[in-house]
């Protein structure tokens, strides 16, 4: 009998592999074109032989035609869908066998990318869970403030990163702070409007207890709102890193940008790099997986130590 | 430095009407609630204005609202034509067919257990990444005009909602299957009369996420490639040659078609899930 | 008596029943070897402590379990052919409306899967609502209505396609007491004058004494019948019979029962 944790393991690798084959089984009609091309010039037999007919024909009659040049597709180097083992080939010689500190090095890119992330997300949570406190305890904030919080929410304020990178340039700051300052605002307005929700979490009955015990406002903050708030504010954590990255990756697009992972995305875009734009979004996959990752290794271990967690 | 005195004051001012308000006797009703942060905003823009004004800020750094409104005012034609090519064109079409295929795709993965499990964690997985970043590649495949972008809005919401959708065609408690299989129903009966109306409360708060996310991408993509219209383009271009007074009238109008955008698939689920707790208040 | 008489008057049929639940703690008997032969227009109750298979047993009549051993007939037919034929009723130990139809639509809810017609579907909502006594509010939605409101609604559900037999489990369990006898009273008026056979799960003994016509005693570890007692109680019951030394003997003989399986566990 299978256990439900081996089941559950071999439907994500079955998943996983039904998506690689399907990726690989894609690159065949995306870069049949490109590939006859190619094979034509060097020499090769192709069906049907004007370049102008092979354009006006679909993928799929070409690749049935020339089946020869299958293997072609997953090869080529700018194709249009590179395939998995080229992207992987391609993060391998960029991590591994490239020194951190060379300008083609993805962990030097990636580095980049993620000290404006995490600089950004410190100052923004941070600040976050002041104004949270602060609304909590201040009646005239909450109505003042708390409505244009959510009201953020709804917006994508993601437009204003290229205006605060020029903005900033023009006095002077640059460098990390510009991006920093992108990826702090985007995960400041989620880390509020989650931190006020769970430091409102407690029920009357749990704020009542405190009261017969004549506690102080805040012995019932540190005794009783912010333990409570801890689920809620590593959700919103883990929604605010995942956007302060976002942010980063967006803030180097528009000053031409010479690192970051943002900067090999557009590069590889103006060159037609293919293998290196996807190389580069794979980066920010795993950058941002292991982010995640991370915080939700240490809201385990809080929330257990807490005992609000099994 | 006048103006930076009564920029202080109007500051004072604001502050103190918005504590008479919270701590009046009026704190709870609608009005307040709708006014107090209404005063806040009035006051964050009269201070704006003032300071600009009154310290000089050059208007390459930060123009004053008066400026942004009449350039949005004197705007209104391009504004158009770039919110119907980047919200209408893009975001929207994209975030009908992601929601959409999210949806089918759930009823799916609902119902074959086997891709639930393998599917389910992937789709948590990918709805954390930074898709964004399939801009390049999708402005690659499907040319500079609006279909790329309405293509990254796909990939941008199909995950989240469909995670969302999931775990509400999940929602119907034991005893509610059970009702139901004691009345013998078909799958599809179930599906229809227990299983959707109990998901909606979820399949809402994808959608409204989605939103978002929608012009989001639909705004960021244009950052890689775009015709010589669209919120994005105008955005990076004017940047460029920094009329910031025209990137702030398009953010206005981002802010203006989110918040709408949001509120009217907010509007719509208030009548779907008028049910619901948390709709009942 | 031929084989054909029996089967017409017997409406559950229990003989050797097991049922064993595989868990990460290994398996549980939730129950061993029961027999039990219920007639037509009887009110049984299933009383004992929690564990001890009642509401397994129900679940095993009403096709939700299925047993791991000995054979259960429930109207001639297998549990499963039982439940296809929408041969019963079930009312849950809550409501279990849902909120986002009306009283009147909930009650359709069986009546549309099962394929009625519009208008008779209005007439039995009109009937049934008349029958639990909830005229008048078949427009509201459930989360308008009281708790007890809204369990005699599921009641009203349940009799909402006229199946012959009424399953209950622990149905007003989570009512208080006062609402819970006046329940009672109106469930005893209702089983009058239906004429359904009602099996009724419980853990209160003066209920399942008031109510019954047969009382179920089961006993856990492994979830199994110590007693079945046939109640000398007349069929007309005022509330007031409670008070009568006939009632008190029958409740003390559950209690003794009840005692006995528990006796077992030292």
């Amino acid at each position: 009998m299978m256990s439900d944790g081996f089941k559950a393991i071999w439907a994500v690798l079955t998943v996983l592999a039904v998506i690689v084959v399907l990726w690989y089984a894609a690159c065949i009609p995306m870069n049949i074109k490109g590939v006859l091309t190619e094979q034509e010039r060097a020499g090769a037999e192709v069906q049907p032989t004007s370049a102008k007919d092979r354009r006006d024909m679909s993928e799929f009659g070409l690749v049935l035609n020339n089946s020869f040049a299958i293997p072609a597709t997953w090869e080529q180097d700018r194709p249009r869908l590179p395939a998995p083992h080229q992207v992987a080939i391609e993060i391998w010689e960029t991590t591994v066998q490239k020194k951190i500190t060379s300008k083609r090095s993805l962990i030097y890119h990636g580095w980049v990318t993620l000290s404006a992330t995490m600089l950004g997300f410190v100052i923004g949570t941070g600040l976050g869970i002041l104004l949270a406190v602060g609304i909590v305890h201040s009646r005239v904030m909450d109505l003042s403030v708390m409505p244009w919080a959510i009201v953020s929410q709804t917006i994508p304020i993601i437009a204003l990163a290229p205006m605060i990178i020029v903005v900033l340039y023009s006095v002077g700051i640059q460098g990390i702070i510009p991006k920093a300052v992108i990826s702090a605002y985007l995960s400041f307005f989620p880390v509020v409007v989650g931190m006020v929700k769970g430091l409102r979490s407690p029920d009357a009955m749990q704020l009542d207890l405190l009261r017969t015990y004549s506690a102080s406002r805040s012995q019932g903050f540190w005794k009783l709102r912010l333990p409570a708030s801890m689920p809620y504010l590593f959700t919103s954590l883990k929604i605010g890193i995942a956007a302060s990255l976002v942010g980063a990756i967006v803030g180097e697009l528009p000053t031409g940008a010479v690192a970051g992972l943002g900067a090999r995305l557009l590069a590889g875009s103006y060159y037609g790099q293919t293998v290196q734009i996807w190389s580069a979004l794979f980066a920010a996959a795993i950058l941002a997986a292991c982010l995640v990752g991370l915080l939700g290794l240490v809201e385990r271990t809080v929330l257990k130590r807490m005992g609000m967690a099994q | 430095m006048i103006l930076v005195l009564f920029a202080i004051v109007v500051w004072v001012l604001g502050w103190w009407l918005n504590s008479r308000l919270a701590s009046g006797p009026y704190a709870d009703t609608r009005l307040v609630r709708f006014l107090a942060p209404f005063i806040f905003g009035v006051t964050i823009i009269v201070i704006w204005e003032l300071l600009v004004r009154g310290l000089e800020v050059s208007l390459v750094i930060l123009p004053a609202p008066s400026v942004i409104a009449v350039r949005f005012a004197n705007s209104l034609p391009i504004l158009w034509e770039d919110f119907v090519q980047t919200i209408i064109k893009g975001a929207f079409s994209g975030y009908i067919i992601g929601c959409f295929a999210a949806f089918l795709m759930a009823i799916a993965v609902d119902r074959w257990d086997f891709l639930r499990l393998g599917l389910l964690p992937v789709g948590n997985f990918v709805a954390a990444l930074p898709i964004v970043g399939t801009a390049p590649i999708l402005v690659m495949w499907f040319g500079f005009d609006w279909h790329s972008k309405a293509a990254v809005v796909v990939v941008m919401v199909f995950f989240p909602m469909l995670v969302n959708t999931v775990a509400g065609l999940r929602e119907a408690t034991a005893m509610q299957r059970d009702l139901m299989e004691t009345y013998a129903a078909t799958y599809w009966q179930s599906f229809l009369k227990l299983r959707l109306p109990a998901a909606m409360p979820f399949i809402f708060n994808g959608l409204k996420i989605s939103t978002t996310l929608a012009l989001i991408g639909a705004i960021v993509a244009e950052f890689f490639g775009s015709p010589t219209l669209g919120m994005g383009f105008r955005i990076s271009t004017s940047v460029g040659q920094l009329s910031l007074d025209m990137v702030w009238a398009e953010i206005v109008v981002a802010a203006l078609a989110g918040t709408a955008f949001y509120g009217l698939v907010a509007m719509i689920e208030k009548a779907v899930t008028f049910w619901h707790p948390s709709q009942r208040g | 008596m031929t084989n054909n008489s029996r089967q017409q008057t017997c409406i559950f049929e229990a003989a050797h029943l097991d049922l064993t639940f595989q868990t990460n703690d290994g398996p549980i008997h939730a129950l061993k070897d029961v027999n039990l032969t219920v007639d037509k227009g009887e009110f049984v109750s299933f009383i004992g402590p929690s564990g001890c298979g009642k509401t397994t047993f129900l679940r095993c009549i009403a096709a939700l379990e299925t047993p791991t051993g000995g054979t259960l007939t429930v109207n001639g037919m297998t549990p499963d052919e039982a439940r296809r034929n929408r041969a019963y009723g079930y009312v849950f130990q809550a409501a279990g409306l849902y909120p986002w139809r009306t009283i009147a639509k909930n009650i359709k809810l069986p009546l549309e899967i099962m394929g009625y017609s519009t208008a008779e579907q209005d007439e039995r909502v009109r009937s049934v609502l008349e029958l639990v006594d909830l005229e008048g509010f078949g427009g509201k939605f459930p989360w308008q209505l009281s708790g007890g409101m809204q369990q005699r609604a599921s009641i009203a559900r349940a009799l909402a396609f006229d199946a012959d037999i009424l399953l209950m489990d622990e149905p007003f369990g989570a009512l208080d007491e006062i609402v819970r006898d006046h329940l009672n009273e109106q469930l005893l008026a209702l089983w009058a004058r239906t004429e359904k056979t009602i099996g009724f799960v419980t853990h209160s003994i003066p209920e399942a004494v008031y109510l019954s016509t047969k009382i179920v005693v089961m006993s856990p570890r492994p979830g199994r019948i110590t007693d079945v007692i046939d109640s000398p109680l007349p069929k007309e019951r005022p509330l007031d019979i409670r008070d009568t030394p006939e009632f008190i003997e029958v409740a003390h003989r559950v209690r003794e029962g009840l005692r006995a399986g528990h006796a077992d566990d030292e």
